[in-house]
């Protein structure tokens, strides 16, 4: 599994946000390692798609799909699923793209994680 | 930077209701008057908006005034533009002002860095606290310290906030390039 954590430094939730994906990760017994990557133009913004930070991509699929937010260096706006406003993914959203990677990848279930 | 104890800068910026509004008329009409620096796009101002919405409720009968100011470049924002905010503060309801700092003078004047970024001033716009509504973006229920309700009701008390600064939690401000 690729998981790819993007950010921008000037957006203060990347901290939280990283340990939040990893805390889910550890929960769902998820050993991939997460690919750190720091956006730090709009050049680059554009490049990777990038909807704000923090952005995290599973297997290249983006956990929050937001095709008509612009791609730019901002805070990215989440909404959790009681509709409230968050500069943070839900714990359930990050979750649920982690599972459905993991159970699209036969390997997973045939090696367990760490082969996988 | 304003600092605790320095007299606020006065401003006359237009507001989403059409109206100039000068920091000094505030002033004369309130007992302590807010000032977020504030904006259309972020998502910090979106967890916080309805714990705005809900202070200047509760304290507008006791003299309180929340006074929103959107300094965002427009142009790499225009989610931030002056009729988006128009359609912001009418969707969410806004019931305190929501002024346009579109040269970004009285930003740099107060020392703004993030939105949201909270100046609560006394009657004599004198600064007495500096920084976060309160210590939980993202979970209300979750917050253990309400630094800007304690502050408003330590200066209608006529007394010291008991925090009178805290950081800016949020997005940093968009500048004009």
């Amino acid at each position: 599994m690729k998981v790819q954590f993007l950010f921008w430094e000037d957006c203060p939730s990347h901290p939280e946000a990283w340990q939040r994906l990893h805390d889910v990760m550890n929960e769902l017994g998820i050993e991939a390692e997460v690919e750190r990557i720091e956006v730090t133009t709009e050049e680059e913004a554009q490049r990777w798609g990038f909807r704000g930070s923090p952005t995290i991509l599973v297997n290249g699929q983006d956990i929050d799909p937001q095709p008509d937010a612009p791609a730019r260096l901002t805070c990215r706006l989440y909404f959790h699923e009681d509709g409230r406003p968050s500069p943070l993914p839900s714990r359930g959203m990050i979750a649920r793209a982690l599972e459905a990677a993991r159970d699209r990848d036969p390997s997973y279930a045939e090696k367990g994680p760490q082969n996988a | 930077m304003l600092e605790i104890g320095q007299q606020a800068p006065d401003f006359a910026l237009p507001g989403i209701d059409g109206q100039t509004h000068r920091l000094s008329d505030l002033l004369r009409d309130h007992r302590a008057v807010a000032v977020i620096f504030s904006c259309n796009h972020c998502p910090y101002v979106r967890a916080w908006e309805g714990r705005m919405i809900d202070l200047q409720r509760e304290y507008a009968e006791r003299g309180v005034a929340l006074v929103a100011i959107n300094p965002n470049d427009d142009v790499r924002y225009p989610d931030d533009s002056f009729e988006a905010m128009k359609q912001r503060a009418q969707e969410q309801g806004f019931n305190f002002r929501y002024l346009r700092d579109e040269s970004q003078e009285v930003a740099r004047a107060y020392g703004a860095e993030r939105t949201p970024h909270v100046y609560l001033l006394d009657s004599s716009g004198v600064l007495r606290f500096r920084g976060a509504i309160d210590d939980n973006y993202e979970q209300p229920e979750a917050v253990q310290h309400t630094y800007l309700r304690d502050a408003i009701e330590a200066v209608l008390a006529g007394q010291t906030p008991p925090v009178e600064t805290t950081p800016a939690v949020g997005c940093t401000i968009k500048w004009r390039e």
